[in-house]
């Protein structure tokens, strides 16, 4: 796909501008929506306890249906598929974002410190100060946000450059991992597993006092995220050649990174499960709408595809008990990463 | 996609032109003086002699200090043919632990500078193969279904976990017409090492007793580990190493491009398929014994390409002196610095190290964004 093919001052005065909205574009953020909305509602069915018909659902969500089940829908099952389904899309942006701007297909929240500081926050809220859920989640926002500005802060000092952003963010994320793991081996046993599950990621008891405040910080970035889509495919391209098509770098790029580290921070306010879904969501995504570049709406489509699609599973697989949703989500992520790259490779798609 | 940039090119010595050395040398006319080009040979051979010396002195350190009752004196005892009460310290616990070190060392770092250059991607780590990931997998199998909790037992498993996992990797990315590049085998190994986590986690995560043996070999230790581990790892390091050392040239031809190696007689894809069995001896074996440790194969590859530049026929001696330097020394020092117990290696490299990385990273001019 040919990007910008002929300069502003053309013969006709007209620009040839790349369409990123293609046909296949459309399509695939299509089909994604309905299969989230599908997912959406078995999750709500099958989840633990009290099972619940598809078609019953549908009816309590359009205000019919039984006075149970509509209580079993709103108050316990809704807010957790919804939380799911943010979470992955927060997830998803994300990782697209950090991986246009580093142009390393390995770049996820994982690769600034991010996860690892949140990871330490929560860590030292549960085994060192023995806090409540409320007080391990603000722990973990501010763990994973103070690591994030501290990178940004030094490699700001070191010049702008996507590839030593994301050096000093390894750098960073294997101290605080040591860190962590120094947390986990001098805790006690039963402390740590418990420390450990919470790390892995669950959505177990998400209520709506956690899905509100969520939903209207990432209903808040939806603008920003379709204003900056243009602004990421740019910059993929090189920092010269976006500043020779208008893009302003130096705004642009910090935005980028603010609003990704700011997705991430509701991510795992909420959920905890970062990791798998903002590396393979995004990928999974471009190759999808076979795309040159990021596609950030498909990619943010396929993380709360995924992550609700592995709730449904986490829910189901060894019931009655439940798996920690980040345990199915790197499953399932990964898996289906190995098949689509093995599909397209097969077919000689590099 | 994976940018396919050329490494760094650090920038050389004051006064000298910073120019490939290796084109310099394959193209047959010097860019520089020639007074000046063995003037800097001279000074790099020194490094590696005194590096060689710091070395010596790291196994002395590893030996004669550490949280039980030996100490130095007793190390000379035993050189000079005495033994002391506490010689059993030395050379029952002491010996195989330095061994270990060295070996463990050299590996990591050995293995990180092969695959930043396979892949020439700063990012690269040798665990991203899936090796970390399949030896954990291997260890966690282990430790559920089969109650082995003793590294003894279980470092076999671990290194053909890794083994199996970096075979399924490149049989992943060699799927279709197209070889298997570097990007193809970084992508499948990032999605199986997902999966395998996941699978890991599941096992450990649901047996309290599983979880306390798995935690304290997630962070990398080289404590508990006697010479019956040295010799099962020993061999297939060495051979790695040396493979690694064969390869210097091919690799210092193929980071010039695929094209410019191919026309230098290189066989691209022998020499990859030849790294990635290096990476996969290394990494893997140094896995087995002594769990992830994870940041010495990203950073000591990258701080020394700063240092000497691209040609991988000093960065690999360098790694492999540096390596080995740094984990003793982190070893000795986690042995030292936690009052009654110790603190494992993996996690005083990483705290030690991260910092030290972050500091150059911001400091140093990078030749390419």
């Amino acid at each position: 796909m040919t990007l910008l093919t002929s300069p502003p001052s053309a013969s006709k005065g007209r620009t040839v501008r790349h369409r990123a909205v293609t046909g296949r574009w459309i399509a695939v953020s299509l089909v994604l929506l309905a299969g989230i909305a599908v997912l959406m509602v078995l999750s709500i069915a099958v989840g633990t306890g009290y099972p619940i018909p598809p078609t019953e659902v549908v009816r309590s969500v359009f205000g019919g249906g039984d006075e149970d089940a509509r209580w079993v829908v709103f108050t316990l099952r809704m807010p957790r598929t919804i939380a799911a389904a943010l979470v992955g899309a927060a997830l998803g942006v994300s990782g697209g974002i950090l991986q246009g701007l580093s142009r390393n297909v390995l770049a996820s929240p994982d690769l600034i410190g991010f996860s690892a500081g949140a990871a330490t926050g929560g860590l030292i809220q549960i085994l060192v100060l023995d806090a409540g859920p409320l007080a391990v989640a603000i722990g973990a926002v501010l763990g994973g946000l103070g690591t994030a500005a501290l990178v940004l802060l030094l490699s700001r000092r070191a010049g702008s450059g996507g590839t030593r952003l994301v050096l000093i963010g390894v750098g960073m994320g294997a101290l605080l991992t040591a860190v962590n793991g120094f947390l986990l081996t001098r805790a006690d046993a039963g402390e740590a597993l418990s420390a450990a599950v919470w790390l892995t990621g669950s959505l177990n008891v998400r209520t709506w006092a956690y899905v509100v405040p969520a939903a209207i910080v990432l209903g808040l970035t939806v603008p920003f995220v379709v204003a900056l889509s243009r602004p990421l495919r740019m910059l993929e391209l090189g920092d010269d050649t976006a500043i020779a098509l208008g893009v302003s770098v130096r705004r642009a790029r910090p935005m980028l990174v603010a609003l990704s580290v700011l997705l991430v921070a509701v991510a795992v306010a909420v959920a905890v499960a970062v990791g798998v879904v903002a590396l393979a969501a995004p990928q999974i995504a471009r190759r999808l709408a076979r795309s040159p570049s990021m596609v950030l709406v498909p990619a943010g489509l396929l993380g709360a595809l995924l992550l609700v699609g592995s709730d449904v599973i986490a829910m189901r697989v060894i019931a009655p008990a439940q798996l920690p949703v980040g345990i199915v989500t790197a499953a399932v992520g990964g898996l289906y990463l190995v098949w689509l790259l093995s599909a397209q490779w097969r077919a000689g798609r590099g | 996609m994976l940018n396919a940039k050329p490494l760094d090119t650090g920038s050389d010595k004051p006064g000298s032109a910073s120019v490939e050395p290796v084109q310099a040398e394959i193209s047959g006319r010097g860019t520089r003086s020639t007074s000046s080009r063995s003037r800097r040979t001279r000074v790099r051979v020194v490094g590696l002699l005194v590096l060689a010396g710091v070395l010596v002195l790291s196994v002395g350190a590893s030996l004669a200090f550490g949280s039980g009752p030996a100490g130095p004196s007793d190390v000379l005892a035993i050189v000079t043919g005495q033994r002391t009460p506490q010689a059993w310290i030395v050379i029952g616990h002491r010996v195989p632990r330095t061994l270990l070190g060295l070996l463990v060392g050299a590996a990591l770092a050995v293995a990180g500078l092969t695959m930043q250059a396979l892949t020439r991607n700063p990012l690269a780590d040798p665990g991203l193969l899936g090796v970390n990931a399949g030896a954990a997998a291997a260890v966690a199998t282990c430790i559920a279904f089969f109650g082995i909790t003793d590294v003894r037992g279980y470092v076999w498993f671990a290194f053909a976990g890794a083994g199996v996992v970096a075979l399924l990797v490149y049989l992943l990315g060699s799927q279709g017409r197209a070889a298997a590049t570097p990007e193809r085998l970084v992508l499948a190994g990032a999605a199986l090492s997902a999966v395998l986590t996941a699978y890991s986690s599941a096992l450990v995560l649901s047996n309290t007793n599983a979880f306390d043996e798995f935690r304290f070999w997630q962070v990398g230790a080289l404590v508990n580990r006697d010479m019956s581990v040295v010799t099962v790892v020993a061999g297939w390091i060495v051979a790695g190493l040396v493979i690694a050392l064969l390869l210097s040239w091919p690799m210092n031809a193929l980071a010039l491009g695929e094209e410019i190696g191919r026309s230098l007689g290189i066989r691209v894809g022998q020499v990859r398929a030849a790294g990635a069995v290096t990476i996969t001896l290394l990494c893997g074996a140094a896995t087995a014994a002594a769990g992830p440790i994870g940041f010495l194969g990203l950073a000591v590859p990258h701080v020394l390409r700063f240092l000497l530049g691209p040609d991988l026929r000093w960065l690999m001696p360098y790694s492999i002196l540096t390596g080995s330097i740094l984990l003793l020394l982190a070893d000795v020092l986690g042995r030292l610095t936690a009052g009654n117990g110790e603190l494992e290696v993996g996690i005083v490299t990483a705290v030690l190290g991260a910092p030290l990385f972050i500091a150059l990273v911001s400091r140093r001019r990078m030749v390419r964004p």
